[in-house]
């Protein structure tokens, strides 16, 4: 059954016209990885999907219903959460506020802060201290957390390895299949690429814009990946 | 003996100007809004409170009670309607608007009540002239130590708020960053109008105390911000317990100022505005606001 379903997007960021009529489709409980130079429009589309930036053209359907218009608060409470980029944890406040906030407009589900705890035990010993002492890869953790708090069907993560040791990144990917283990779907954001192509079941890829590339995991190769990443097809394209 | 009543007084009315500083800080804390408006809805809220006790012939405190309400809805639809429009203009238009919103009050007064100058003192009865008499040269005024309770109760209910509640958490939330906030289902537009409603309500409570303590007309407002805006600068800004250490150092100044020579009151508390401006806190302060 499909959860998402982005048609012919369109959204500005400031004066760039940064996402330029994409549409895909995300099934539930899958993994779709979107890649993509800086400045593809990834982040763009991402927040324009979460409700933080507003449409200029096209339609997100979510289960269904059409919330091109809702804003993102009332999208939280549907089941969409996005982890941005740069974490964006509120820094003043202890990780446990951060995770309670989220709690607090949650759509009804099983995650609450004690399942929350559970489920990445590394936050318990960091419960009580400022999200802006964290290291990055403990940020980037109670960030997904947090989102995981509102219960979401559709959890959409913006660069979830950006500025992360590798270590860390494993962390974080270990939160991901915990979710992806409880039925969430996934929508990530990934630079990279071989980590990209091992979790998800397809793939996109954004160029200026523009998906260039929306394949199945299994048939692409990451040269394919690459091209499209670079824009190499287009000359063979056009 | 003088200076100390000077500085038992100066505390007392430290309350006060730290009841008007309150609402003025929550608002810039969670919204970054200098509500220029803040002072003339103090007077607005004297004034409301003034008709209904004068009007009902009850206590201008019970008239207080009454008045809440209604400026706490007041703040709200402000909030819903003015601010949030003028917050999408960027930092200077809410500067613009509230001191426009200041101005059409101050008008609407007294077109509405005349510029004559009242009080609500008397209708007060004890509370307002009682005092205990300690000495000959040292008397502290009950109507004072009910205004610092009083502002020590709301700072202190406002800070347990912020702390203890999921609203609180909301609006502390929303002050750091209004974007990830609604992204993590905070409706970032009702937690600014509530935000409002209560500064405006604070606001009201500082202006009923001010009409009781001394008095006041529809173009008091601008003095009152003056302080207001003092007080939280001094007192550090967007820090609560500050605004009230804020509120007490100037009313500190003034009376001590006053009891050197009555002209230099409201001087002496600007010259410690001034001299906490200039001190490396206050330019760490500026140098943080430009950031």
């Amino acid at each position: 059954m499909t959860l998402l379903e982005v048609d012919g997007l369109s959204a500005y960021h400031g004066l760039l016209h940064a996402v330029r009529g994409v549409s895909f489709t995300v099934p539930e409980r899958q993994i779709l990885a979107v890649v993509g130079a800086n400045g593809a429009g990834k982040s763009t589309m991402l927040r324009t999907i979460a409700g933080a930036h507003k449409a200029a053209a096209g339609t997100v359907r979510f289960d269904g219903a059409d919330i091109t218009t809702r804003p993102a608060h009332r999208r939280v409470k549907l089941g969409i959460a996005l982890v941005p980029e740069g974490r964006k944890l509120f820094a003043d406040l202890t990780v446990e506020e951060n995770l309670q906030i989220a709690g607090r407009h949650a759509r009804p589900g099983p995650w609450s802060l004690g399942t929350v705890l559970d489920a990445f035990p590394i936050l318990v010993p960091l419960r009580k201290r400022p999200a802006a002492n964290l290291s990055g890869g403990q940020q980037q953790v109670a960030a997904i957390a947090r989102a995981v708090m509102t219960n979401p069907r559709l959890l959409i993560v913006d660069e979830a390895s950006l500025g992360l040791s590798p270590m860390a990144v494993d962390g974080v990917y270990e939160c991901l299949r915990v979710l992806q283990d409880a039925g969430t779907t996934l929508l990530l954001v990934e630079q990279d690429l071989q980590r990209a192509l091992s979790v998800a079941d397809d793939v996109i890829c954004l160029l200026e814009g523009r998906i260039v590339l929306s394949a199945p995991t299994g048939t692409v190769t990451r040269d394919h990946v690459t091209a499209a990443y670079f824009g190499l097809h287009r000359s063979e394209r056009a | 003996m003088t200076w100390i009543n000077a500085i038992v007084q100066g505390i007392l009315l430290g309350g006060l100007y730290a009841l008007f500083a309150c609402g003025l800080s929550l608002l810039f804390g969670v919204m970054r809004i200098i509500n220029l408006a803040h002072g003339d809805l103090a007077v607005l809220g004297a004034f409301l409170v003034w008709t209904i006790s004068t009007q009902a012939d009850i206590s201008p405190f019970w008239g207080l009670l009454l008045a809440l309400p209604v400026m706490l809805v007041l703040g709200y639809v402000l909030q819903r309607t003015v601010l949030s429009r003028s917050l999408r203009g960027g930092p200077l238009t809410p500067l613009l608007v509230t001191f426009g919103l200041g101005i059409v009050i101050q008008n609407g007064l007294l077109q509405a009540y005349s510029p004559d100058v009242r009080s609500l003192g008397g209708s007060a009865g004890r509370v307002a002239t009682g005092s205990w008499r300690l000495t000959d040269q040292l008397s502290i005024p009950y109507i004072g130590v009910l205004t610092l309770a009083t502002a020590v109760l709301v700072l202190g209910g406002l800070h347990l708020v912020l702390r203890r509640t999921g609203f609180g958490r909301d609006m502390r939330a929303t002050a750091q960053d209004p974007d990830t906030a609604t992204l993590v289902g905070v409706p970032a537009a009702a937690v600014y109008a509530r935000a409002t409603a209560i500064a405006v309500a604070i606001a009201t409570v500082a202006g009923a105390f001010l009409a009781v303590h001394s008095t006041f007309d529809p173009a008091s407002g601008p003095t009152q911000l003056i302080f207001a805006f003092e007080a939280v600068v001094i007192g550090g800004l967007g820090s609560l317990w500050g605004t009230l250490t804020g509120g007490i150092v100037l009313g500190v100044a003034q009376t001590i100022g006053a009891s050197i020579d009555p002209q230099y009151s409201i001087l002496a508390g600007h010259l410690v505005f001034l001299a906490v401006l200039a001190s490396p806190r206050g330019r760490s302060l500026i140098s943080r606001s430009r950031a």
